[in-house]
Parts: C-alpha cells; structure tokens; sequence
C-alpha cells in the first residue's frame, strides 16, 4: 500500500509540469480517453463482423445498429420518453422519501432503529421479483408499478447517503452553534444540511442510475408496452437483434442523460471547495 | 436532526424578573467559579477531570489557564461556555449562571481548532455570529470589514478556509470570536497551532485588541512565555484529577508595557521561571497524556 502511494506520488510528479497544465491536460484526457476506447470497440466490432465475417445475425454490425437506430427513430424517441418519463418520477419519490425519512431517522434514533431493518430488507429485494407482482396488481394498463420500482431502487442509495451525511457534523461545529444559542432551525440550516449535502447529492447521482435501470428492467415483467425495455424484449423475441441493439444504445443513453443532469445538479448546487474534497459515498 | 448535544437554546433573553436577567452591577467579575468538579462517565469507567476549581477573574483581567495535557484546562473553559455542565459547584459569568450568559452571546470562543465553515467564504465565516444573532445586512458587512482589517486579513475576504494557512485559518476565527464585542473572550489554545514568528505577532495583536476592547479573557496555553507575555495573572493546573496548583500574579514591573521590548526584559525572564517552578512542582507534572482537544 505504502509503496503503490509513493509510485503514485513519484509518477505524479513526473508527469507533473505546472499544476494548471496538469488540469488541462486530465481534462483532455478525461474527454478523449473513453471516445478512443469506444471508437476502438466499435472498430474492432465492425471489422469482427465485415471483415471476419462473424454473422451479422448472431452479432449485428454497428452499421447495420445504425441504420435500424434511424429507421425506427419516432418509435425509439417515444420508448425513451415513456421509460424515461417513469424513471424520473421514481427517482424524484424515491428521493423525496429517501431525504425525508432520512432527516426523520437522524433526529429520532427509535425512526432510525426502526428504519434500519426495513431498509436493509429493500436494499435486497430484487426487481425481478417484484416487477411481475406490482404489474398484475396494479393492472396491464398502468406505468405504476414501474414507477414504484425505480422509487424503490432511487429511495435506498438516497437515503443511506443522507443518513450518513447527517451525522458528519463535526463537534466543534456543534460547540459553536451552541456558543451561539443557535435555535435548532439555524443549526440545520447552517451546519447539519451543508455538511450533508455533498452526501445527498452523492445518493441522487447513484439514484439516478438505479431510477433508469429499474424502470427499464421492469418492463420484461409485462405491463403496458412501448417502453425501452419492452421494445428490447420483444425486438430480440423476433429475432430482430440489430433493432433490439438500437433500443438498447438509447436505454444507455438515456441513463446517461440522468447521470448528467444530477451531476449538473451537483454542479449547480455545490460550492466550488467543497466539492472538489467530496469523498465517494457509497450505498 | 440536529444531534442531541447541541441544545435547542432560544437567543432571546430570558424575561420572567429573573435577578440573573438583568445588567449586572459594576465590579461583578466576569466570571466567577466555585467549588466546581467535573467528572466524565466514560464506558471506561469515571475520570474525574476536574476537582474543586475556585477561580475569579474581574473584568477586563487577562488569565491564562496553563498546565500539561489532560489536566483540565479545556473542560473548565468549556465549563465556563457552558458547553458542558459541571458535576458540582457553581459557574457564574457576569453575575448570571453560565446558561443564561451563553443565551444573552455574553462571551465570544475560539477553540484550538479554528472550526471554520469549509463552504462559506472567509467572510461569511466572520459574519455567521451576526447573522445568526439577526444583525442587518449592512452593518454586518461593515463589521466583518473591520474584522479583517484587525487581523490583517482583508485580501482574503472572498476566500474559502481551505485555500488558507493554519495561522490565517485561526486569525479568521479569532476575528469571528471578537465579532459582537464580547466583554468576555474565551481562548482554548487558539495560537498552538502557529510557528513561533506567527504566534508572537498574533500574541501582540491580541494584546492590542484586549486593550481596545478591555475584554476579559480566559486562554488556555501550553506556553510558558506566551501566558507570560498575556497575562495579568497564570493559573497553573496539575492533573488526574484537574487542580488549580498555585495562581501566579505577573509582576512586570510598573509600567509594563506588553510590548515586544518585554520578551527581553528581566522582569519577564523571572516570571517564566516563577511559572515554569509552579509548573514542575505539580506532582504527577510532564508533558505526557495526549491532548484530546
Ligand atoms: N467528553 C469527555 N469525555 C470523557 N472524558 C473527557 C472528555 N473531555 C475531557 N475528558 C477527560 O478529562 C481530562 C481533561 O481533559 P481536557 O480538559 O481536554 O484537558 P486539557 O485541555 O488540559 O489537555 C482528560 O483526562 C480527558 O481525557
Ligand atoms: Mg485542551
């Protein structure tokens, strides 16, 4: 460990230069990186395909992907919206719940005693088992369950984050507040919430991939149809794999625009300082 | 949501004909302890960390709290913040009991570390006592300008904490702890984290400031010279439990003038050795136990 630190440190250094121009270049880095890794895949995939002659049935070529992506493009743009749509509003109650009963949890420790089990017991439940059970109830015709199920997948990350962010207050901010008679509604407004924040919106950002995923997995279970899920389920159950691999490059793309924008959120939210010494909350 | 230490105390000034409510009478010490003890119950068992403190100090008196680690300096300190409640005895600031001069923001505190808000600018930090306590916008801005002023450290308003040294970052709390003009001003080690040319200089501005003020103060050091230089009288505690050793007068000749001419002068060369003898008389004295705050 020591070791692998200080060749961090060493290597680091070398590669070192000014610290501005070391951003700079991590930024670059950052962005062109994982494009040459994709460009690379997609490359290697296209020839394994064309040029090897891996059939186009068992692996579709990006190309032909492509192509299915622009044919079906209305189809596809109104799955992302009905997919997308029960994604957010699940991570929206999900995050409602999470923070709420996570302040809830940290001021009374017998909601937190209370809570803890439970919350443990959703941590685990699996979509797949929950998935074919709300859609019956909830009818063929209702997004509902869906709904539920990414509120459910968004509620845990959020929660757990916030709970942990709410008891990172440090006792010499406590003492302060204390020295100054502070009421408790100045206490949470002035140490309790900022200190949490970064926690919070670590839970939202994990949530927010949790929300598409869930929604999206949801559809195998039946319900009504038109969604991602069920236009991948049905496209591979008839043998149209390049369209079923369309539908799913707009499933990652769209969990990709959740991922942003509670970054951006993250962003606009967060002051500059602190955010850069966020450590990762995990779920 | 807020943790169960932290008191939902109210700012406003408890009414009700309370004697302790109103302004005490001219020549009531500003704080005043009695026969306190303190005693920690730990899952380990009772530390008595405190044991029979009797301790006046007048208004505008400047007294050090000197002594090895874990003797008791913080925890009377925090006694007298009411941060903590003695076991025994009675803790009075101004006439009033600890509680109610820690609801009227009789006193102002900067602890050892500087405890600054990472997320606010350095001068949202000066001005959180006074947003906190209702003061208008404006002056707040004025005062938190002449703050930094004070501490020289007006460049770095629009700063966050972490982009500033150690020395800066206590400078910044310091400033905060002066914000409302305290009449008492309670200082746990707040220079011990400061290289020596710092924390001569910040020992001179504090001087400064206590003379323009005429704030009284109770600071907890683990410097001989540095309670020395400061102080109108040195208390030196010894531990296991907290006991006040002997309380020192400093006798710095007539017209003792704390100026840095002082460090060279005999007569303070003989009170840091009066000092430092009280201080290894202690039995049980050294500078062993870990500092816990
Ligand atoms: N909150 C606490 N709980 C239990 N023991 C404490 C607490 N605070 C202080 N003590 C104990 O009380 C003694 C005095 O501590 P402290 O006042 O911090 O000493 P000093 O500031 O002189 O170094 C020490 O033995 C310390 O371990
Ligand atoms: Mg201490």
């Amino acid at each position: 460990m020591a070791t692998a630190t200080g060749t961090a440190a060493i290597t680091a250094a070398r590669v070192g230069g000014t610290a501005a121009a070391r951003s700079r270049r991590e930024a670059v880095l950052r962005v062109v990186a994982p494009i040459a890794v994709g460009l690379i895949v997609l490359g290697a995939w296209q020839f394994l395909v064309s040029v090897v002659g891996v059939s186009d049935y068992l692996l579709p070529s990006p190309q032909s992907i492509a192509e299915e992506f622009v044919a079906y493009w209305p189809s596809i743009l109104s799955a992302a919206v009905i997919t997308g749509t029960n994604a957010f509003v699940g991570l929206v109650v999900g995050t409602v719940l999470g923070l709420a009963l996570a302040a809830l949890a940290a001021r009374w420790r017998a909601i937190d005693r209370m809570s803890a089990p439970v919350v443990a017991a959703l941590a685990v439940v699996p979509i797949v088992a929950l998935a074919p059970v709300l859609n019956s109830m909830f009818g063929a015709d209702s997004q509902f369950g869906r709904q539920a199920i990414a509120a459910l997948a968004s509620f845990v990350p959020v929660f757990l984050n916030t709970l942990r962010g709410f008891r990172q207050t440090t006792p010499v901010h406590r003492d302060l507040m204390k020295a100054y008679a502070a009421t408790s509604g100045q206490v949470l407004r002035t140490i309790t919430l900022p200190t949490a924040r970064p926690f919070m919106l670590t839970g939202i950002r994990i949530a927010s991939s949790l929300a598409v995923i869930s929604a999206l997995v949801a559809e195998y279970f039946g319900g009504p149809r038109g969604g991602l899920g069920s236009l991948i389920s049905t496209s591979a159950a008839s043998s149209a794999y390049a369209r079923a691999w369309a539908y799913v490059v707009a499933s990652i793309a769209l969990g990709l625009l959740f991922y942003l924008a509670t970054l951006a959120l993250e962003r606009l939210v967060q002051p500059r300082t602190t955010r850069q010494r966020t450590t990762e909350g995990s779920t | 949501m807020t943790d169960p230490t932290t008191a939902p105390a109210v700012a406003a000034p408890a009414g009700g004909g309370a004697p302790d409510a109103v302004a005490a009478p001219p020549g009531t010490p500003a704080v005043e302890i009695r026969g306190v003890d303190k005693t920690f119950d730990t899952r380990s068992g009772l530390v008595p960390a405190l044991d029979g403190i009797d301790l006046t100090v007048a208004e505008g008196e400047f007294v050090s709290l000197i002594g090895p680690s874990g003797c008791g300096k913080s925890t009377l300190m925090r006694l007298i913040a009411d941060l903590d409640e003695p076991t025994s005895g009675e803790v009075r600031v101004f006439g009033k009991t600890a509680r109610q001069a820690r609801r009227d923001q009789d006193y102002g505190i900067a602890f050892q570390q500087a405890g600054l808000l990472p997320w606010r600018t350095v001068a949202a930090n000066v001005a959180l006592p006074l947003e906190l306590h209702g003061v208008a916008s404006a002056s707040r801005r004025d005062r938190v300008a002449e703050l930094l002023e004070m501490v020289g450290l007006a460049d770095f308003a629009d700063r966050y904490p972490d982009q500033l040294s150690g020395g800066m970052q206590q400078r910044v709390a310091i400033a905060r702890a002066l914000a409302e003009r305290p009449r008492l001003l309670l200082m746990d080690e707040p220079f011990g984290a400061l290289d020596e040319m710092t924390r001569e200089k910040m020992q001179a501005e504090l001087v400064r400031i206590c003379a323009e003020t005429g704030a009284a103060v109770v600071f907890v050091t683990h410097s001989i010279p540095e309670a020395v230089f400061l102080s109108d009288r040195v208390v030196v505690m010894s531990p296991r439990p907290g006991r006040i050793q002997q309380v020192v007068s400093m006798q710095l000749g007539a017209d003792a003038s704390r100026t840095e001419a002082l460090r060279e002068e005999r007569a303070f060369f003989e009170m840091v050795t009066v000092v430092r003898e009280a201080l290894h008389g202690a039995p049980a004295g050294g500078a062993r136990g870990v500092e816990t705050r």
